[in-house]
């Protein structure tokens, strides 16, 4: 009884906090209830017959997960890791997957009435974005985590990686 | 009051307490059913039953404790008048269902649902049946006027502990009880007796007093035994019956107390009589000396095993100590190895446990299979005894019910059959266990018509299963076609086997356990089916190896032998298929960097190292960059995030280097395929 108090507590002061993270230009966002843990870029274990975005798999102390390049998943181009660029462990319906990421920069409170849905757009491809949160005078893109798994799924899944 | 006592270690005792009563009261009836029951048969069933009732009556399982009592009572007519006539398949049928009816109900109470069944049909069945044996043997007819009264008492233990009999209880008691060591929760037991002897005794005094109440009462019972006394009027060896009766009995003082009044002294002389209890010895040492320990915490210990055999070597052969001279270290260091790898072993023969359990369930579906299909088919162990990791034991229950049913079914003609082909009339179905270098071999094997390979070809056929002409496949291609899915050469579907979904399901579970499965039969002779699995999933013998930058792992076993190729020994066939010849064999080339796709990394055949591998019958062999070494590795399974469409179908999954860096092992099987 009184954890499920807690945890409903604890579900409450994580609500509306999002860590954000750059990637070149652009700020985003992740709700901070998916992420575990944050790390630092670590030796990766190729996969083979998965696409280029999937990078493989590390040891977190003892534990495999699967590592996600973000930018390669958003269709932009590769580059080098260096030592701004993390990992951020994160949770997603019991899967555990590794989002690498550009850089790491805070954990900020976005208000529900400051998110709005994102607008409409005609060119297609993968709703990523599932809100665009203002904040002051800059604009964060707040991630669906899940569709980065629903997603992954099958499309681009016949490119593999070549290098 | 019994209510608020009930919590979660007792149901759990009370739930494993009586699965166990349940299974060796199975196990008894299957013993002893084609020979009519011996007197030391009933008088068991009679006690196992007598146990569930008072323990489900106890925790108010009512259906349960009402069933079992009226099977206790049919037991307690056949012991007490010996009845000459007894329908004994009917009964064993009856007790069958009686012992269906409680798993049910117990297997609904561990999973937190109500069991509330309704057992009353099965009660009015057990009754007619007791009916019958009386209209049959007279004789029974007064005891069993006489047993009916007492029931209706015994079956309110809980509810109505004030209806005493209200007799004059003229023997006075005094009982001395220990409890098996190790056995837990002494308190619990020991309200249980005084739960039972509310019902027909009066001045029930018990030490300790506060059994329920105080932690220490445990201690107490386990260093100087549970001491009750009480006065009734039964008999001094109806008193040393019930006691011993008792769950987890170890040893009992039962004393007759002549004085009158007296008060209640120990160690008061009068016939003492020792029990050392025999027949409880062997279920209860077993119980004693064995603990049940969740699945999901030896696994968890299995990991961190595996985790500190890792961190292990990351000390010891950590980079900073290169080139350094340090003795003491290294004295150190290989007396961790040693204490390391015996702790892996320690773990590893943990979570071995024996076929005998998985063999022995399989008595039933035999017996039952046998009643209804007219057949008569003798099911035989062998080395049941044989040890394999508990996850695989798990996946080898299903697998198994499977061919036996098949085999029960396709396999066995009916007697008539049997004796009009010179066979004998009873068939024997052989369940065999053995061990054969790293794996176990799992025979099933029955002597009844075999496969017929002409019809085998001709279902395929018609199933568009063939893939080349019917004269070329082999005797083993030819049985390896009932592994398709959805062929099955049985027409009528029946309840047990037939819906076309058998074998192919059979072979999938075995492979899923890293397991082969063959069939080998005769015609009119029988069939045989190995099923090859490892002893365990945890921990192999394997090669790691290294392509391009990345490092691969092999499982020993599958390694023939390793080699520097010649550019000679290369031959291309027109297709653009590799080939590399090895004392005048050839064997067909998997280049690694292609199929793992490391291309940018690829070497030339001069500079790498062929692997020839060998799975079953097939033999190819790998092109790798270098041989990093022979150890033990940790199996991990790849994350669930490589399921579905991101199946990595050449991997069968990885492990930790002593470096903590990744290696992949590769599925031989699949890799050739």
């Amino acid at each position: 009884m009184s954890t499920d108090i807690q945890d409903e507590l604890e579900e409450d002061t994580q609500k509306g906090k999002f860590l954000t993270f750059t990637m070149g230009e652009d700020c985003y966002g992740i709700e901070i209830n998916h992420v575990r843990e944050i790390i630092g870029i670590q030796p990766i274990t190729q996969v083979p017959d998965q696409p280029e975005y999937l990078r493989g798999i590390i040891n977190l102390r003892g534990k495999i997960i699967p590592v996600m390049d973000i930018r390669l998943r958003f269709g932009k181009t590769f580059r080098d890791y260096n030592d701004r660029t993390c990992i951020i462990v994160v949770d997603i319906e019991n899967i555990s997957l590794g989002l690498i990421v550009d850089g790491v920069s805070e954990v900020l409170s976005i208000p529900d009435t400051e998110i709005v849905a994102p607008p409409e757009m005609n060119k297609g491809g993968n709703n990523f974005i599932k809100g665009i949160g203002k904040v002051g005078a800059e604009v964060k893109l707040l991630l669906d985590c899940k569709t980065l798994l629903v997603k992954a799924s099958w499309d681009e899944s016949t490119q593999f990686d070549e290098k | 009051m019994s209510e608020e006592y009930i919590n979660e270690p007792m149901l759990e005792i009370f739930i494993y307490e009586t699965s166990l009563q349940l299974e060796q009261l199975e196990q008894k009836m299957l013993e002893n059913e084609d020979t009519f029951y011996k007197e030391e048969v009933i008088n068991e069933i009679f006690r196992h039953m007598h146990s569930i009732k008072s323990a489900s009556s106890m925790m108010l399982f009512n259906e349960i404790s009402k069933l079992a009592h009226s099977i206790e009572d049919l037991f307690y007519v056949i012991r007490e008048e010996k009845p000459v006539q007894i329908d004994y398949s009917m009964l064993s049928d009856l007790v069958f269902e009686g012992i269906d009816f409680i798993k049910i109900e117990i297997l609904k109470i561990k999973e937190g649902a109500d069991a509330s069944a309704d057992a009353s049909e099965l009660i009015q069945r057990i009754k007619r049946y007791l009916e019958q044996l009386k209209e049959l043997n007279p004789s029974l007819a007064r005891v069993e006027q006489a047993k009916v009264d007492s029931p209706k008492k015994q079956q309110f233990y809980i509810s109505n502990n004030k209806k005493v009999e209200k007799t004059v209880h003229q023997h006075s008691y005094q009982a001395r009880v220990f409890f098996e060591e190790g056995c837990e929760m002494e308190n619990i037991r020991a309200f249980t007796i005084i739960h039972n002897l509310k019902d027909f005794t009066t001045n029930l005094q018990y030490e300790p007093s506060d059994i329920i109440e105080s932690e220490d009462s445990v201690d107490i019972i386990r260093d100087t035994g549970f001491l009750v006394s009480f006065k009734t009027n039964r008999t001094y060896d109806e008193m040393f019956q019930f006691f011993s009766q008792t769950i987890f009995l170890r040893d009992l003082e039962l004393t007759e107390l002549v004085l009158e009044d007296s008060e209640l002294e120990l160690g008061s002389d009068p016939p003492v009589k020792k029990f050392l209890g025999q027949e409880e010895q062997k279920t209860g040492n077993v119980a004693a000396t064995i603990i049940s320990v969740q699945v999901q915490k030896l696994d968890r210990l299995l990991d961190l095993v595996g985790e500190m055999v890792i961190a292990e070597a990351m000390v010891t052969e950590n980079p900073d100590l290169m080139d350094l001279e340090l003795d003491n270290f290294q004295k150190a260091a290989r007396q961790l190895k040693k204490i390391t790898s015996e702790i892996q072993d320690m773990v590893m023969s943990i979570r071995m446990i024996s076929l005998s359990t998985t063999f022995q369930k399989m008595n039933r579906p035999v017996r039952d299979m046998c009643k209804k299909l007219n057949k008569e088919v003798k099911l035989s162990l062998i080395g049941e005894d044989t040890e394999v990791d508990k996850n695989i034991i798990e996946h080898l229950s299903d697998p198994l019910m499977h061919l036996i049913r098949n085999s029960m079914d396709h396999g066995f003609e009916s007697p008539a059959e049997r004796e009009q082909n010179n066979k004998p009339r009873t068939g024997t179905l052989t369940l065999e266990a053995k061990n054969v270098g790293s794996d176990v071999l799992i025979i099933v094997k029955d002597d009844g018509r075999g496969l017929n390979k002409s019809k085998i070809l001709q279902k395929a056929h018609s199933n568009g299963l063939l893939r080349k002409a019917e004269s070329e496949y082999t005797h083993k291609e030819i049985f390896n076609l009932i592994l398709h899915p959805g062929f099955s050469t049985k027409e009528q579907v029946t309840e047990f086997s037939g819906r076309g979904v058998g074998m192919d399901v059979v072979a999938n579970n075995v492979e899923t356990i890293g397991g082969s499965l063959q069939v080998d039969s005769t015609e009119d002779k029988g069939t045989v089916i190995t099923i090859r699995i490892p002893i365990t999933l945890a921990i192999v013998d394997a090669m790691n190896i290294r392509v391009g930058q990345s490092k691969y792992t092999i499982p020993t076993s599958y390694i023939k032998e390793s080699l520097r190729p010649k550019t000679s020994d290369l031959i291309v066939d027109p297709n653009g298929n590799e080939m590399i010849i090895v004392r005048g064999l050839f064997y067909p080339l998997i280049r690694l960097h292609e199929r793992l796709h490391h291309a940018a990394e690829r070497s030339s055949l001069l500079d790498g190292i062929v692997i020839i591998l060998e799975n079953d019958d097939k033999s190819f062999c790998i092109l790798a960059d270098e041989l990093l070494g022979q150890k033990q590795v940790v199996v991990k399974a790849l994350p669930s995030f490589f399921q579905g469409s991101h199946k990595v179908s050449v991997l069968a999954g990885c492990t930790l280097l002593g470096d903590g860096s990744i290696s992949l092992i590769l599925d031989i099987p699949k890799l050739s395929g």
